[in-house]
């Protein structure tokens, strides 16, 4: 009868989605901020110690990493001592200079004296594989280091 | 019974929640830098003679596989370290430099100059001593740095900055001020009180 008769087919109506765009936009924007590229991923155990001295290291000239530390969980094959990781996957100290000579390579002829190694080393390593790291850089010359630590007082790395 | 449409759900709020979410997470998370002490090794040479170095402008540091820490031949906690090598660089035994503060006994360095610290360490001493370690004698030279930074930055238009504070103005880019003339008070803050680390394997 009424021309403006209301259609009731029962069905469920649409779900809008005006908004998925903002959910996405949101997640998008989440990840992209929290994100830390990670180069590698780790098999050893590296907790860093702590010092308060520290200065940023300089994202502006290249830098190369060396993780040094105890083969963490599922890794017990690789032994109990401390071993040390270039890139992905465990290396011997032999392999360092050939590392760094690789790392060279990669960057502008320019940017080459800038490199920086950062030593990224757990902290209940001890010293003797850090001194023959630092003794294999010194054989290929690349002498700028960082030791790589977290901020905090450093007197409460000694328990 | 009649068939009745669920309500059509109002949806344009669901972008204010999105945007809510999306700036608490933006003020939460912080994004990991990367920072650490700087070091610089000594180059590989060989069959060079080691230059003559008195003993009294020699610090010595030596840590061992207990993590003992052994100063001048003396045991020595950590926490003492930094005093004990700001009064070694600062002394000034030959009376040459003019800015120091030290007590000019003749037993310890001429001057910051010729001051050397040598820090020397066992295969089993731990890295988090060693760090420490680092950290503490890196405090001295800043301490003193900073210092030198507060009676210099003043005569060139640098107030109540000390040294850190310069050096990280000097890599902000938003810094506002005359650049170079902050280098040069850097550098010269850096040749005054040089930092002669030397890491002996």
């Amino acid at each position: 009868m009424s021309k403006f008769k209301k259609k009731s087919d029962g069905g469920t109506p649409a779900i809008s989605t005006a908004s998925l765009p903002d959910i996405v936009f949101m997640l998008l924007f989440f990840f992209m901020v929290a994100t830390v590229m990670r180069e590698n991923s780790l098999k050893i155990q590296n907790a860093l110690p702590v010092a308060n001295q520290v200065e940023k290291l300089d994202k502006k000239n290249p830098v190369s990493y060396i993780y040094m530390g105890k083969p963490s969980a599922g890794y017990e094959k690789f032994g109990t001592e401390s071993r040390i990781q270039l890139n992905d996957q465990f290396a011997e100290l032999s392999e360092v200079g050939a590392f760094i000579g690789a790392e060279r390579a990669a960057l502008r002829e320019e940017l080459i004296p800038f490199l920086t190694v950062a030593l990224k080393v757990d902290k209940d390593a001890n010293m003797g594989i850090v001194g023959d790291v630092k003794q294999e850089l010194r054989k290929v010359n690349a002498l700028k280091i960082n030791y790589t630590t977290g901020v905090g007082d450093a007197l409460n790395n000694i328990k | 019974m009649a068939k009745r449409s669920a309500p059509e759900v109002n949806a344009g709020s669901m972008a204010d929640i999105a945007f809510l979410l999306l700036i608490f997470f933006l003020v939460t998370t912080t994004i990991e830098k990367d920072s650490g002490l700087n070091r610089k090794l000594p180059p590989m040479e060989e069959d060079v003679d080691p230059p003559i170095i008195k003993q009294r402008n020699i610090f010595t540091v030596l840590l061992n596989g207990k993590d003992q820490l052994l100063v001048e031949e003396e045991l020595m906690e950590i926490k003492d370290l930094r005093a004990a090598a700001i009064e070694f660089l600062d002394n000034n035994g030959d009376g040459t430099c003019t800015y120091c503060k030290g007590v000019k006994i003749t037993s310890s360095s001429d001057n910051p100059d010729k001051a050397i610290i040598s820090l020397k360490n066992d295969r089993e001493t731990s890295y988090a001593t060693y760090i420490s370690v680092q950290n503490e004698l890196v405090a001295a030279y800043n301490v003193l740095r900073n210092r030198r930074a507060l009676e210099v930055g003043p005569q060139n238009g640098f107030t109540d900055m000390n040294f850190v504070e310069m050096q990280k103005n000097y890599k902000d880019a938003r810094f506002v001020g005359n650049k170079t003339k902050l280098k040069e008070v850097i550098n010269q803050i850096k040749v005054e009180f040089p930092q002669k680390l030397s890491e002996v394997q």
